[in-house]
């Protein structure tokens, strides 16, 4: 690698740079909060509920996300059928879904008027409430049932087909196939994918924000929420965020050392055949299963669609203009992301060995939550403007952040393969700088592009939370005024708002990763 | 590129559109005062036609969410008029310095206090109640056999939204040094608590609970506007915190002449007209007219509960704080 006789040029230094930005930002922000803070006040007894609150509220989550999982997973890896492709294909969509249309939903299926209430008091039962507790576990399973599937399913296709073909051989039922292959599997990915939700569930503000309700039911994330918008207490908002910045780089490190790889040998890649799958009842069991997780996905997202696509034409103007707002927004956001992602691949390629410091430094941004970021903001741009003036501004800026380490972990290990395929050939043709990179590197970059930009305009544009903490009564965005819409009880324009939201932030993954995809031939 | 350039234009250029000739009276208040059914397009129609001015509404959530909006503006606000803030807000409101006196000297006004503040103006008031479906069985006659009983109930913040403090300091009021233990007692039936009103009626609407905190004005609503008598208060024997919602002038305003014009058109009758059957709370001067028909019908408050603004804001800090420990066990 040291060979490289590539200068860092332009754009390599331009990478270096953001690499250094990302922890000077993630460093300015927290020195601004441990500034604001006041330490001597020490913990009231609603920090302490708040904190338990989102512990385990998190761990509820990851235990039923998980535990539920395993069945679904399991049925998914040793059953064929036509549209299974698809099926897993969809449970990577939960990732793109703004948080708020998918409450919307579950409000219409679990509410108090929704179906699944209707259905019990239909057959005599009690009705049940969606606020609190279960409220957030539920829309938290929801969200992260979806990728515990993908993640086990994963370690389940990591099994080398060749211990299938033995199992059989030996005549193995599916118990035995289960004690002396699955389970060792399932002991090693569990722990990985139930702290990875767990993580995913500590960070998550807009459940908690609609379905948490009072002081019971508030995570660390809301209360810092409220501290700064329902009392303005700069010092109270900063003294939590440093206690849920504690608590998220806690558990990132931890979740960093806990996920590995499932550790068989590798196989030789055969196509796997699964003989335990096909006897008895085995196959109806499964088949119930995927269809009941199907209908739990998909129910929320088609009452959604059902109650608000004819509303769409109706919408007020303010709507219309928030979408405008919110696209304009998902795309600065996307453009942002894009560009730092390209120039620190681009740094990190051109460093060679020395360039590993620049991928972590963007992966930073993981372990910093955007309502903390947003916080921190929020406390530098008080004393010399309104914040609430700088609100897309800030919502631009924390949403690229954020969505860096997705865009890193696409695009850097296809550059470093570009550079390993071309490198030899471009370095002989003399092809330095732009040329470089406009007709060897991008061409082959297409589809990580793509894909990376698609996945940060989608995020940038169902984001309620950075936005809600600097919220400007005249310039929302769509899932800003989607909540505002709920609060004042006008549900038949939040629903249609919530389809429009809907179709844009998969209209806009779509455009990016398909049009990356596309112009590739 | 092209089309983001154009999308950046259009929302430069909706932006513009607000820029007329005429002086823009901008008053910040809450959210259901600014709906479609709210007093909000009435009052807008009613003071342009006087005053030659655009007169624009800012909702900024719930009443107490207001004051903290303010404190975050500091003089670099927008607002001129603040309508929204209660009693138990205005002594803190007051403390911030940000605003200016009313102007107004001795207004003539049909409270059931005395008025003597100068830097806030009262434009309507009430007392508030739990309502529930008249259908409801063993409808609680106090706090104590509320928390007692098995009535699921949805309250507001009290950080945000001034039903919510007005609660806080209607048991503060009521039972003193006992309030945490009636939080306590009341603590299982909250369902939810919602960050202003507008979230809570409308929850207890959609039917998620047995009873909402709102005022004895409210079942007015559904028999005046929806002829529907099934909405009721429940009267509660310890008496029911009285509401005085207010307005006032902040220091910063550009437009101090047309602030004061607005403050005077609030307790004047096209104002006050409006107020009843719109923001249905009782008006804090009676129209020409009397109230209208269905308001004798409400529940009457032989005991009405108030501390002074003063005392408001020095007990507000410890009462939040029993209340947030009681609710978050």
């Amino acid at each position: 690698m040291a060979d490289r006789a590539q200068p860092i040029g332009p754009g390599g230094v331009a990478g270096i740079a953001a690499a250094v930005a990302i922890p000077f930002l993630i460093l300015l922000t927290t020195g601004a909060i441990v500034w604001v803070s006041e330490s001597g006040a020490g913990l009231a007894p609603s920090d302490w509920a708040a904190i338990r609150f989102t512990l385990s509220q998190a761990a509820l989550s990851a235990l039923f996300s998980v535990v539920l999982a395993v069945p679904v997973a399991r049925a998914l890896a040793r059953q064929r059928f036509p549209g299974r492709g698809v099926l897993v294909t969809l449970l990577g969509a939960p990732f793109l879904l703004p948080v708020i249309v998918a409450v919307f939903g579950l409000l219409a299926v679990f509410g108090r008027a929704g179906i699944v209430n209707a259905a019990l008091s239909f057959v005599g039962l009690p009705e049940v409430s969606i606020y609190g507790l279960h409220g957030v576990v539920l829309a938290h399973v929801f969200f992260n049932l979806p990728l515990a599937t993908r993640l086990i399913l994963q370690g389940w296709q990591d099994i080398p087909a060749e211990r299938y073909r033995l199992a059989a051989s030996l005549g193995m039922t599916a118990r035995a196939v289960n004690r002396h292959l699955e389970r060792p599997m399932l002991w090693q990915v569990l722990p990985g994918a139930a702290l990875v939700i767990f993580v995913l569930c500590t960070t998550s503000f807009a459940v908690a924000l609609i379905l948490g309700g009072g002081p019971r039911a508030t995570t660390v994330e809301l209360a810092i929420y409220q501290a700064l918008r329902f009392e303005f207490d700069l010092t109270r908002a900063a003294f939590l965020s440093l206690i849920q910045l504690g608590m998220t780089a806690a558990l990132a490190l931890l979740a960093y050392r806990l996920v590995r790889n499932t550790g068989f040998d590798p196989g030789l890649d055969r196509r796997v055949m699964r003989w335990d799958g096909g006897k008895g009842i085995l196959p109806y069991l499964d088949g119930v299963l995927i269809a009941a997780v199907t209908v739990f996905l998909l129910l929320p997202i088609l009452a959604v669609v059902f109650r608000g696509a004819p509303e769409i034409a109706g919408l007020p103007s303010q709507v219309w203009a928030s979408a405008l707002r919110s696209v304009v927004v998902a795309l600065v956001s996307t453009v942002l992301v894009t560009v730092l992602a390209l120039t620190m691949a681009l740094a990190v390629v051109r460093l060679g060995r020395h360039g590993g410091w620049v991928e972590t430094a963007g992966l930073l941004a993981v372990a910093a939550s955007p309502l903390v970021l947003g916080t921190g903001l929020f406390v530098l741009i008080h004393p010399w403007a309104n914040p609430e003036g700088l609100a897309l501004p800030v919502t631009i800026l924390v949403n690229a952040v954020v969505t860096l380490p997705f865009a890193l972990r696409a695009i850097v290990p296809a550059y470093r393969a570009v550079e390993a395929d071309f490198g030899r050939l471009a370095d002989s043709l003399g092809m330095t700088g732009w040329v470089r990179l406009r007709l060897v590197v991008l061409p082959r970059l297409r589809r990580p592009l793509g894909f990376s930009a698609g996945l940060a305009a989608a995020l940038s544009m169902g984001d309620l939370g950075v936005i809600a903490l600097f919220a400007d009564p005249d310039a929302a965005t769509l899932p800003l005024q989607i909540y505002r819409l709920m609060g004042s009880y006008r549900m038949d324009e939040a629903s249609g708002a919530a389809v429009l939201l809907l179709g844009l932030s998969f209209a806009l993954f779509w455009v990016f990763d398909r049009g990356a995809r596309g112009a590739e031939v | 590129m092209r089309n983001f350039i154009l999308g950046v234009g259009l929302l430069i250029a909706a932006s513009a559109v607000h820029a007329e000739d005429k002086p823009i009276l901008t008053v910040m208040t809450y959210d259901s005062f600014v709906s479609d059914w709210g007093p909000g397009p009435q009052i807008e129609e009613r003071f342009e036609a006087l005053c030659d001015c655009d007169l624009n509404f800012v909702a900024a959530g719930d009443g107490a969410a207001l004051l903290a909006k303010l404190k975050l503006e500091g003089a670099r606000g927008d607002a001129d008029v603040v309508l929204g803030l209660d009693t138990n807000l205005t002594a803190e409101a007051t403390a911030t310095g940000l605003f200016a006196t009313h102007g107004i000297g001795e207004a003539v006004l049909d409270l059931p206090v005395e008025w003597s503040d100068q830097t806030f103006l009262p434009y309507d008031w009430g007392y508030f109640a739990f309502v529930h479906n008249a259908d409801m069985v063993d409808v609680p006659g106090d706090m104590k056999a509320l928390g007692a009983s098995d009535a699921t109930i949805i309250i507001q913040d009290p950080r945000s939204s001034t039903p919510g403090l007005g609660l806080l300091m209607w048991v503060k009021a009521a039972y003193g040094d006992e309030a945490p233990a009636v939080w306590e007692a009341l603590a299982d039936n909250v369902v939810t608590v919602t960050p202003g009103w507008s979230e809570a009626y409308g929850l207890f609407l959609e039917g998620e609970a047995d009873m909402v905190l709102s005022y004895t004005t409210s079942p007015a609503y559904h028999l005046i506007a929806e002829d529907d008598n099934s909405k009721m208060a429940a009267a509660f024997s310890e008496g029911h915190y009285l509401q005085v919602e207010v307005g006032g002038i902040l220091k910063s305003s550009d437009q101090p002449v047309l602030a004061e014009e607005f403050l005077a058109f609030m307790v004047s009758e096209g104002f006050q007209s409006v107020i009843p059957t719109t923001n249905w709370m009782y008006p804090a001067v009676t129209p020409e007219a009397g109230l209208p028909e269905g308001f004798d019908s409400l529940i009457e408050v032989d005991k009405a509960l108030l501390f002074s603004a003063e005392d408001a804001r020095a007990i507000r800090g410890d009462a939040l704080d029993e209340w947030l420990t009681a609710l978050s066990q």
